[in-house]
């Protein structure tokens, strides 16, 4: 081959995954690799893994990295953050993890406007721990903890955090994509660099919400589970930009 | 100066510019006096949405090497437990400070003294230890914090400091010129400040291979031999000669002890006072010594009987060991203790 | 003319790229990988249109795409131009 086009970008390490077959977590792992070589931040970025499939995404990623307890990476961002300003900072972030344990910890940062980008992979259900019902899970979809499907009468609708966080009064930019087809990867990756340019001119919180599959735990082949995101998750979460700085209520 | 602001003004002397913290009664001076503070020495200050949320932004703020500290008390500190833990596997240096308040649940907003196990014991799950200072003034207050600082710092784990609210809420003079602080140590080979140049830092607590697990509390109790050998530190009043009863108080009780030790006098009666200045470590071979010259131990605390548990332990059953304790809020006057230490020898 | 390399031993057979690409030019092996899963190949090289589709959607860095002389360019970044933007 004389001229390489696509390849292996320096921010990724080259260790294989432990993620399972056509889990888009690589994909997005990949996404964020390319836009901070691409504007020319790995050198000067911490990223902070969840607890969650993606807690040993530190073994994918040529970048310093914290292991945050459950929860809790808007917290550490923050403290990384408001000591090192200077510093890049991420988070990367599950539905569990920011949406369950973490509701409040993702909310306060958001409010305050810390100037980090979270990473928010919604695969609606909760992966590591074998398929549990999440707070984004949908309405008659089947867990482990739901094994009759999601009954909205008790336990409630799945939460929109995109829509959520959005109604903030601070400047952020928050949207959603999704990587489950070609388009929707390349819609991820400019809204993953949108939301570093924010952080890297000092703007605002950036968030973005992307729709990814978990094969394993819906009980589809990678194949079928694109074809999910499109039928049920697309409907109910809408991808688009919520939030920008600029439009602020 | 206030107890609560004296700890702040301390951390800020030992070049600690970075506190996150939540309010909490008896010890939101703190947080009243930093925030006015932090500006004038460029540092940061943030109150966060919980306890919760402070002692994890510790964790990110110390991975970058900076010295980091938050303040609290005993319903917080509970809240903070499991960040400690983390903190702590990580191998990350922060001071912590427990303005300690009567307990369990919401207890009440005077002092207490109840969280001695929580500190000594049960600061959050798995194997480890953090050192717990206890001052008794002000002043011992500023220097045990700015020490603290040079010791996290040394060992790369948590220092925490239980002082209560009588001491928080106090005035007294304090001298912080006096204090000698050397620099910190370079952090450069495990702080997570961007990768350039050099292979990237993980700072990290899961250890999924049992060996690394192992390998990794195999080094942190080795680091807790070195202080346990180095570290401990206490103070006598009135012991240099065998006595029948030695009293064992820490904080502001050993305050309370001493104006016994006064009042006993006068009645022609010597008592001495051994006091425990870490309360991790405890100073056991210091107090196993004094089992040799002293007939009986008397602990008196604010809590239904903590500290006195070590007492045991120490004397390894050479002599008896007796308490008194005051519980929800109340502090045993002098005169408690006199009465005590009476009924004790039998007058 | 472009030219896609897919490593058998990093595919886990998810199937993604055989969905991605335009061309429908790619397959899955009869041939199971180290893992033992049946790794992606292209089996029509010649009508690669460069469009990088596949290397997109592979989760697994097992794509990688060169080209002899000219290439189509739909997307303008580093990594297809192979330099900054």
């Amino acid at each position: 081959m004389a001229d390489l086009i696509f390849q292996r970008t320096p921010a990724m390490t080259d260790k294989i995954t432990h993620y399972c077959p056509g889990c888009t977590h690589g994909v997005i792992h990949r996404l964020v690799g390319e836009v901070l070589d691409e504007l020319g931040l790995r050198e000067r970025t911490v990223g902070v893994a969840p607890v969650g499939c993606s807690v040993l995404s530190y073994n994918y990623f040529n970048v310093d990295f914290l292991e945050a307890a459950h929860g809790r990476a808007p917290a550490f961002a923050t403290g990384l953050k408001r000591v090192r300003p200077d510093l890049i900072v991420f988070t990367y972030q599950g539905d569990g993890d920011l949406a369950s344990i973490g509701g409040n910890e993702i909310l306060h940062a958001a409010n305050r406007g810390e100037k980090f980008t979270t990473i928010f992979v919604n695969n609606a259900i909760y992966g590591m721990t074998g398929g549990q019902m999440a707070p984004t899970t949908l309405p008659g979809q089947v867990t482990t903890t739901s094994p009759f499907g999601r009954k909205v009468e008790d336990v409630g609708w799945p939460i929109r955090e995109s829509e959520l966080l959005s109604t903030l009064r601070t400047p952020a930019y928050i949207a959603r994509t999704t990587v489950h087809d070609s388009q929707g990867i390349i819609e991820t990756k400019k809204a993953i660099k949108q939301a570093f340019e924010y952080q890297r001119d000092n703007i605002c919180f950036s968030l973005v919400e992307v729709l990814s599959t978990c094969p394993t735990n819906w009980g589809m082949s990678p194949r079928a589970s694109c074809e999910w995101v499109a039928s049920d998750m697309v409907p109910y979460y809408k991808p688009g930009t919520y939030k920008t700085p600029e439009t602020t209520k | 100066m206030k107890g609560n602001e004296a700890i702040g003004e301390a951390a800020i002397r030992a070049g600690a510019k970075n506190f996150f913290a939540y309010p909490i009664t008896p010890q939101t001076e703190v947080s009243e006096y930093l925030v006015r503070r932090m500006p004038d020495v460029g540092g940061v200050f943030l109150q966060m949405e919980s306890e919760i949320a402070a002692a994890n932004a510790l964790f990110g703020a110390a991975s970058t090497g900076e010295r980091v500290f938050t303040t609290s008390s005993s319903p917080g500190i509970s809240l903070m437990s499991e960040a400690i833990s983390y903190i702590t596997a990580a191998n990350l240096p922060v001071v912590i400070v427990n303005v300690c308040r009567a307990g369990p649940g919401l207890g009440g907003i005077l002092p207490g003294q109840a969280d001695y196990n929580l500190m000594t014991r049960g600061l959050g799950h798995g194997d480890f230890k953090v050192v717990v200072f206890a001052p008794s003034s002000v002043q011992e207050s500023v220097e045990l914090m700015m020490l603290a600082f040079e010791l996290a710092d040394k060992y790369r784990n948590p220092v925490t400091l239980l002082s209560d609210g009588m001491i928080g809420q106090m005035m007294e003079p304090v001298d912080f010129d006096n204090v000698k602080q050397p620099n910190p140590p370079d952090k450069s080979s495990w702080s997570t400040t961007g990768a350039k140049g050099r292979k990237p830092h993980l700072i990290r607590t899961l250890f999924l291979d049992p060996v690394d697990g192992e390998r990794a509390n195999r080094e942190r109790a080795a680091k807790y031999a070195v202080i346990e050998a180095n570290e401990r530190r206490w103070e006598t009043f009135n012991l240099d000669k065998p006595r029948k009863v030695a009293l064992c108080a820490f904080g502001s009780i050993a305050r309370v002890c001493n104006t016994a030790i006064d009042l006993l006098q006068k009645e022609g009666i010597e008592v001495g006072l051994f006091r425990p200045i870490t309360l991790w470590p405890f100073p056991y071979p210091e107090m196993k010594k004094l089992a040799e010259t002293t007939d009986m131990f008397l602990a008196v605390e604010m809590s239904n009987g903590q500290m006195v548990d070590d007492i045991r332990f120490a004397v390894e059953g050479k002599k008896p060991v007796h308490f008194y304790g005051r519980q929800g809020g109340q502090v045993p006057a002098p005169e408690e203790v006199v009465a005590e230490v009476k009924k004790l020898l039998g007058k | 003319m472009p030219r896609v390399n897919i490593e058998p031993n990093r595919c886990k057979g998810c199937e993604l790229c055989v969905r991605a690409c335009p061309q429908q030019i790619i397959r899955m092996s009869r041939e199971i990988n180290v893992k033992g899963y049946f790794y992606a190949e292209v089996f029509d090289q010649p009508r690669c249109i460069g469009c990088t589709l596949c290397g997109l959607t592979c989760p697994d860095l097992a794509i990688t795409i060169g080209v002899n002389a000219v290439a189509y360019r739909f997307f303008d970044s580093p990594i297809t131009t192979g330099g900054a933007s």
